[in-house]
């Protein structure tokens, strides 16, 4: 064997000259264990690809270049390139110029050798050589074998040459030289027919139309990308797919490529070049195992990949399905040969996607180079997103349930070409898939990726429910595309977030205030944080906390309120908070928990609550406050009326306004007229501003209505009357209806009842009417008033003691489900019926109208104005 | 500063407040000093170096805040639960929110309007919107709190 020292294409950036190279070129038997010249290692990467230049590059990165002396052999003459994107060659919508990844330059400002265009034959672990086509023999400290995927051509008569050679009119998918070679051929043809009906299949039949090609699509299973989507979703494909003129023939077995003798003086195809058929003629058509015959001019074979192991089996490595690599992603036989990309098997895998790629080569540098010897690359969970033939499609995992008790959701619209479904198993994603509209990939891959908890309503999976922003997922939507509407945030500021380091969902809400006014932007604020983390989202742990200022969620941190008799926010931070120190925005939620527990016997801390409950009222943007009296039920008098007309004038009350839960709102009050206000009204507080029961809204009922089945409006003031300004982690909005027209809106109310004929209620919970909309769902239909009531009470307890701090029902039903609160507070399955109304019922006791304050302030200067020199009100007098 | 402005909006409280302003003003300040509006910035603020007595420590909540009107600016005093003292301008700078009916804490109080975030010893926002002015304040004596703009 003759060993020679080889000359670069490109010069190395050292500038040693050939002359210099070949004195210093020894026998590598010889000098193998030795350290050459200047101290570096000598890394051998056979495979000019995406994986092998990845990994080059990652060692670069971690200051491989003076640690490694680095050759590159790739089969193929030129840089790296993105294979990927050849089927937008095909396709016309990129240049080859710009699926270049890496060019010469980059070779020789780096310092590497490319020897490009050279086949690696040969591998002598013992030699620690590889050789090439051309005879000659590279020495290696290290090596890295690359080299990737061929196509594979399937054993159809006809298809290929005693030596393997294509006939004339057949081609590969897989280099830029077959691109260019069909691209060449394609012109002036009028059919062709793609072998394969995956995703390079599909890509391949979409690029040839480009040509003006009648393309056919021979797939011999039943189902377009059979290795992603089941039958109903291939059968979606499919649909679209022959919407775009594409003919597919599914479960098609080719028996034989039909040949014609080739024709001399093609002048459409140059010589030596593939699709000339190297005299073994020409393709014209195809035989089915059926007998019928499809004459085409051109085939395409995109039936699958099959990794490049031959170097390995010459080295004598461990070859199953690729070359066997150990988790630094080095072959299980040699410490000094490392494997990467889609000829590496890895625990039974080999990976055909970049994502998994990308990964290992990670591992294989942070290894190689020593930076961390501990890396270890454990296998990738592997999720595809991307548009087959116009159709968006995204596949991970499992196309369908394997386990009898594995659960699906499928969503099935096949007139607008949608697909949808989902595979969990125990209570996590383990497979997805989204055809048409993939809006929701982005949080399915997470939830994919890292086992996350799923919703209860399994439907959220599959569509955003309720959301203004729902059609428009988090990749596809523009930069400045505003995602909160309350605080102006656009897409581009959080993924700035992101991208700035933020990798925490409450993290990126706090820093940008998206999410932070109304809310109900805060699933697409999460998307988009997950999408620009790119599944690199970091778990909250104050997520599931009550509080953020102090370390526990609802339960326990009831739990020890009781059990330490906290009876006081300072006493909660001083007992459970880190360092106990206190927390401002913890203060509010506290307070609420607090009288939740303690009823009467808590004790209030004025600077605990927010300013709407230190003053009960609402604070508007001037300063000034709204006052909105007790009308139970809606229901007043003119004797009211009348205070109410003669208080707005004697204070100058900027605006009288009529509220949707059917009071009257005096607005623009200054602060220290509250107390005076309220003294004049001769009113209970409507509770029109807390955390808190607020209303009851009901219809006429059966007194006046001809349509009334029930006395909506006795029932509604009775509801109100008794449970109104109870402290709840969200507002709470009821309503009672006297028929099921339901024009008090009993339907998307907190709590709505519905009289029903023959003397009956319906009771429905959960429902919403705001930022968020949602039925409720039905608790129980009872046969009297006094059972409505129980149940209301009983409901709302429950809810009181087991919502997260601003929570609202419309959340909670859906969270805890309608059947467990059901079993609660209809059947009393746990026994805590009697528990739960009485403690309701403490503090219904409990309960004092706050504005009766008006004659002893609660702390000095409680209604004193917070802005001495503003005149107030600010607002527009109506 | 205008005496009609603040007696038409000043509650009895925050007419003392203007009173021991306004004799402060006459001690200390330099004529035509009011003509600022609105509150002042960490780096703006009018300063003078004056020494102002607003009133009683008594007459802030403990862990709460109460508004002054000094020297024409605004100003917002802090009793902290730990003890200590903190004036800071009383106008939030992102949509003029009254920061005295702030929740706070011993590092921070949140607007009630819109919740920015500011720190009480820095006046520096945690969420973005412009700094506050932070003013030294002291109680003198007598239990007199005493405020230096």
């Amino acid at each position: 064997m003759t060993i020679t020292e080889n000359t670069p294409i490109t010069p190395s950036r050292t500038g040693t000259s050939p002359a210099a190279k070949a004195i210093s070129a020894v026998p590598a038997q010889r000098e193998h264990r030795q350290t050459p010249a200047g101290g570096r290692q000598r890394l051998v990467v056979v495979g000019n690809g995406m994986a092998g230049i990845r990994a080059v590059e990652e060692i670069l990165a971690r200051g491989g270049a003076d640690l490694f002396e680095v050759t590159v052999f790739g089969d193929e003459p030129y840089g790296n390139y993105n294979r990927i994107l050849l089927s937008n060659v095909l396709a016309g919508a990129d240049t080859e110029d710009e699926i270049f990844l890496n060019t010469p330059e980059w070779y020789t400002d780096n310092g590497i050798r490319l020897r490009a265009g050279t086949r690696v034959t040969g591998l002598d672990r013992y030699a620690r050589v590889v050789a090439t086509e051309d005879g000659t023999v590279t020495p290696y400290d290290k090596l890295i074998i690359a080299t990737g995927s061929r196509s594979f051509i399937p054993p159809i008569k006809g298809l290929t040459g005693p030596d393997g050679q294509l006939p004339g009119g057949v081609f590969a998918f897989r280099t830029i030289d077959d691109c260019r070679s069909m691209i060449a051929f394609a012109g002036g043809r009028r059919t062709a027919a793609v072998i394969g009906g995956g995703l390079l299949g599909l890509e391949a039949a979409r690029g040839l139309q480009t040509y003006g090609l009648e393309v056919h699509v021979i797939d011999a299973a039943p189902t377009l990308m059979n290795q992603q989507l089941c039958a109903e979703a291939g059968g979606i494909l499919r649909r679209g797919v022959e919407e775009l003129g594409i003919t597919v023939h599914p479960g098609a077995r080719t028996a034989q490529v039909l040949l014609a003798a080739d024709e001399t003086g093609d002048g459409e195809t140059d010589g030596g070049a593939a699709g000339d058929g190297g005299g073994l003629g020409r393709a014209v058509g195809l035989e089915f195992a059926d007998g019928t015959r499809l004459d085409v001019d051109m085939i395409v074979v995109a039936a699958g990949i099959r990794p490049n192991v031959d170097v390995g089996l010459r080295g004598g490595l461990t070859v199953e399905r690729g070359i066997v690599t150990d988790d630094q992603m080095r072959s299980v036989d040699d410490p000094d040969v490392y494997v990467v990309g889609e000829c590496a098997q890895h625990r039974g895998q080999v990976y055909g996607l970049v994502a998994p790629l990308w990964e290992q080569a990670t591992v294989l540098a942070e290894h190689i180079t020593g930076v961390n010897p501990d890396a270890a690359y454990h296998g990738s969970k592997t999720a595809t997103k991307l548009k087959v033939a116009g159709v968006a499609v995204a596949a991970m995992g499992l196309k369908d349930a394997e386990h009898p008790d594995d659960e699906v959701v499928r969503f099935v619209e096949p007139r607008q070409g949608v697909y949808k479904s989902v595979v969990i198993r125990d209570g996590k994603l383990v497979g997805a898939t989204l055809l048409g509209d993939t809006a929701k990939s982005a949080s399915l891959i997470q939830a994919f990726d890292h086992g996350l908890p799923l919703p209860e309503e399994r439907l959220k999976l599959l569509f955003d429910i309720g959301l203004p922003a729902a059609e428009v997922g988090a990749a596809e939507m523009a930069d400045e595309a505003q995602v909160c509407n309350c605080n102006g945030v656009s897409k581009g500021k959080i993924v700035a977030c992101v991208k700035g380091g933020m990798k925490t969902v409450p993290g990126v809400m706090n820093a940008t205030r998206a999410g932070k006014g109304c809310g109900s932007c805060k699933t697409l604020v999460k998307e988009i944080v997950e999408w620009a983390a790119d599944g690199d989202v970091e778990d909250d742990p104050s997520a599931n906390w009550y509080v953020p200022g102090v370390p526990m969620d609802k339960p326990t941190l009831m739990a020890a309120v009781r059990e330490q008799e906290l009876r006081s926010v300072s006493a909660v931070f001083a007992a459970l908070a880190p360092d106990g120190r206190e927390d401002a925005a913890s203060k509010m939620a506290l307070t609420s928990l607090l009288r939740i527990v303690w009823g009467g016997d808590f004790v209030d801390e004025r600077d605990g609550r927010f300013i709407n409950d230190r003053v009960h009222a609402n604070i508007q943007k001037d300063g000034t406050f709204s006052v909105v009296p007790m009308i139970a039920g809606g229901v007043t008098s003119p004797d009211e009326l009348r205070r109410i007309a003669d208080v707005a004038e004697k204070y100058s009350v900027p605006m009288v306004k009529i509220t949707g839960g059917q009071r009257i709102d005096l607005l623009g009050v200054r602060k220290e007229d509250l107390p005076k206000v309220w003294a004049d009204l001769d009113m209970p507080s409507g509770h029109a501003y807390g955390k808190s029961f607020r209303t009851v809204k009901t219809c006429v009922g059966k007194d006046f209505c001809r349509f009334g089945v029930g006395d909506s409006t006795a029932l509604g003031v009775a509801i109100e009357q008794r449970y109104h300004g109870l402290e709840s982690p969200g507002k709470l909005k009821l309503a009672v209806n006297g028929c099921p027209r339901n024009c008090a809106e009993g339907l998307i109310k907190d709590v709505g009842v519905v009289a029903i004929d023959g003397g009956r209620w319906e009771i429905y919970i959960g429902g919403a009417g705001g930022a968020h909309v949602r039925k409720g769902d039905l608790l129980a239909t009872v046969d009297s008033p006094e059972e409505v009531m129980t149940l209301t009470g009983r409901f709302l307890q429950y809810y009181r003691e087991n919502g997260k701090w601003l929570e609202r029902t419309y959340t909670f039903v859906p969270r805890v489900g309608i059947e467990k609160i059901r079993a609660v507070v209809v059947d009393d399955t746990e026994g805590i019926a009697a528990d739960l109304d009485a403690r309701i019922q403490e503090s219904i006791d409990a309960y004092r109208d706050p504005w009766l304050e008006r004659d002893e302030p609660a702390t000095p200067g409680q209604f004193r104005a917070s802005l001495p020199l503003v005149s107030l009100p600010r607002v527009p007098v109506r | 500063m205008s005496a009609t402005d603040t007696t038409t909006s000043a509650t009895m409280d925050a007419a003392i407040a203007t009173t021991s302003a306004m004799r402060a003003e006459t001690t200390g300040a330099g004529p035509g000093s009011g003509a600022r509006a609105g509150a002042g910035t960490a780096s703006g603020a009018r300063r003078t170096g004056a020494v102002h007595r607003l009133g009683p420590v008594a007459e802030i909540p403990v862990g709460e805040a109460r508004a002054y009107a000094v020297d024409g600016q605004q100003i917002a005093v802090f009793r902290l639960r730990g003890g200590g003292l903190r004036a800071v301008d009383a106008v939030c700078p992102h949509a003029g929110g009254p920061l005295a009916d702030g929740q706070s804490d011993d590092a921070v109080v949140i607007c009630p309007l819109h919740a920015h975030v500011f720190d009480l010893s820095t006046g520096e926002s945690a969420s973005g919107a412009e700094p506050l002015g932070c003013y030294p304040v002291g109680l003198a004596a007598d239990g007199t709190l005493e405020v230096t703009v």
